[in-house]
């Protein structure tokens, strides 16, 4: 027990798993977009860094309460994903992929020449309120709140434009308004996380919000499986935690790191956990369970 | 009294090519309405601006006198239009049951709010959904299926799937694009009494279909179109005897 508690007491371990928390918020944002919605966004740290910037500036310069900064980060990024959201969620696939990769760039651009960002010097001196136990507590809230999402009216219907947007406008859906609605809550998933992560860190720079990072975020979404809860929980934790365990392969790292993406996209294209229904393999497993305790009643009564 | 209803000269364009010309045609109510041609003649076209999926360049869509012309298709649904769709287009990866509770949608209002506190009105909500997706179901002898994924489906399951998500929407006028497409005889038996027991429901039916005995059968009345213009329209024995109809068809005799 002691071991267990001294292992969350390490600051390396401590940050690496808080670390992996935030980024789990944010790629759920992501998920709702991509995943169930099936837009593409190739800006989702564009949001992150809105969401980080405005918790950090209110931190430094209002000292308001840090939960409630990061509330209103996340508020911000889901502000500016409804306005981007609006004109360019018209547009399908690739076209809207550059979009939001256009969007995420000026979002760069612009902090790196605002006096109050610090530019490109990038803002520092940020408090360390966030840790451990508020991440988890935000993150598991995340979880229950995709999943309450997903099995619902309103999720049933970010799915259909997912699978046919033309079917799902015949069906009553608002499918632009709908859009709009799923962009607006994953960038404000995306906010908070930037926010968190601004909070932990303590110093923002423009350069840690690039395309890389979006690009990044992505893969957490779909290494794990594509509009998968469990899979964008094991995508964002092993490809956080990936990186740390290869240290000690020094500047190799992130040769390995590629070579094990392509690698999964080899041989699990949709995913790690893509076409796994959780449902349905706990429900033969609960009949499984039934039907072997019915025979071992069975047995028991002769 | 207005027709369900009403296409006033409706006239559509794509480029060069008049896809749909001066067509006018009426829907009465209880109706089985069919709506034949050969292939080109803008049968589809005409559904497509019907559910609100193309706007007419010229004309006028009226249901219940309302005029209902350039509605978003979103709206129209809402209004008690509901459709099916000639090249199936169901939400393949879905179960059956997802399938048809979506096209409850237009007739539910909890949003995301609701889905995230889960209020009593929004589980209310839910049930009803599930209980009218469970009727839709039982009326095209789905309901047994209702776990599986819709891709899974057999091809003539499929159709009977998209007729099922459409009832879902509780429809004034199911329109129909060409439901017997692909099917054998004995599927296409069990089709026609399902249509015939969804007009019995009340619902009624607008259908394109390149079938003729089908059609024959179990309409009411049948417009004729050949390329994007209406050349006949009456009852199923009116039309087979009209000439215009057989030339349409057939080709013309020479002399």
């Amino acid at each position: 027990m002691e071991s267990i508690i001294g292992f969350f007491n390490d600051p390396y371990i401590n940050q690496v798993l808080t670390l992996t928390g935030i980024y789990l918020i944010t790629a759920l944002g992501l998920h709702l977009i991509t995943g169930i919605t099936g837009q593409f966004s190739f800006g989702h740290a564009g949001f992150m860094s809105i969401g980080a910037y405005t918790a950090a500036l209110l931190s430094l310069h209002l000292e308001t309460p840090f939960i409630l900064n990061v509330f209103i980060g996340g508020l911000a990024a889901g502000f500016a994903g409804t306005l981007l959201g609006f004109p360019s969620l018209r547009l399908t696939g690739d076209y809207l992929g550059i979009t939001t990769l256009g969007f995420a760039e000026i979002v760069r651009i612009v902090f790196i020449n605002l006096n109050i960002t610090g530019g490109a010097r990038g803002l520092a001196g940020i408090p360390r309120d966030t840790n451990f136990t508020i991440v988890l507590l935000l993150a598991v809230l995340s979880i229950i709140c995709m999943y309450r999402i997903h099995n619902s009216r309103f999720g049933r219907a970010l799915t259909a434009i997912r699978e046919d947007e033309l079917a799902a406008e015949a069906m009553g859906i608002n499918t632009l308004l709908y859009k709009v609605k799923a962009f607006a809550i994953g960038t404000f998933f995306a906010g908070i996380g930037g926010g968190l992560y601004a909070h932990l860190i303590q110093y923002l720079n423009p350069a840690d919000f690039g395309v890389s990072r979006s690009f990044e975020l992505l893969n957490f979404v779909v290494l794990g499986g594509l509009g998968s809860v469990p899979g964008t929980i094991l995508g964002t934790t092993v490809l956080t935690l990936a990186p740390e365990f290869l240290r000690f392969v020094k500047e190799y790292r992130m040769l390995i790191y590629s070579a094990l993406m392509v690698t999964m996209m080899i041989f699990r294209p949709h995913g790690l956990l893509g076409g796994v229904n959780f449902r349905k393999l706990f429900l033969d497993l609960v009949h499984r369970i039934m039907a072997q305790l019915a025979k071992t009643k069975n047995v028991g009564g002769k | 009294m207005t027709s369900l209803l009403e296409l006033e000269n409706i006239t559509i364009q794509f480029g060069g090519l008049m896809a749909v010309d001066h067509v006018s045609l009426k829907v009465e109510k209880g109706w089985i309405s069919a709506l034949i041609g050969p292939n080109g003649a803008g049968k589809s076209t005409i559904f497509n601006m019907i559910s609100g999926l193309y706007k007419p360049t010229s004309g006028k869509v009226f249901f219940n006198g309302r005029d209902i012309t350039g509605y978003k298709a979103y709206k129209v649904t809402s209004l008690g239009i509901a459709r099916t769709f000639q090249n199936i287009r169901l939400f393949k990866n879905l179960s059956v049951l997802d399938n048809v509770r979506i096209g409850r949608h237009c007739r539910g209002s909890s949003g995301l709010i609701g889905a995230l506190a889960r209020f009593p009105c929004t589980k209310a909500e839910e049930k009803e959904i599930e209980e009218k997706a469970h009727e839709a179901l039982e009326v095209v002898d789905l309901l047994d299926k209702k776990n599986e994924l819709a891709k899974n489906l057999p091809y003539g399951e499929q159709r009977r799937l998209e007729i099922a998500r459409a009832l879902a929407a509780d429809p004034v006028l199911l329109l129909l694009d060409e439901p017997a497409a692909g099917m054998n005889i004995q599927e296409k038996q069990t089709l026609m009494h399902m249509i015939q027991n969804i007009r019995a429901m009340g619902i009624t039916i607008m259908l394109v279909e390149h079938d003729m005995s089908f059609v024959m059968n179990i309409s009411d009345h049948v417009d004729v179109l050949n390329y994007g213009q209406k050349i006949a329209a009456g009852t199923p024995s009116e039309v087979q005897n009209n000439p215009d109809v057989i030339e349409a068809y057939l080709g013309k005799e020479i002399d």
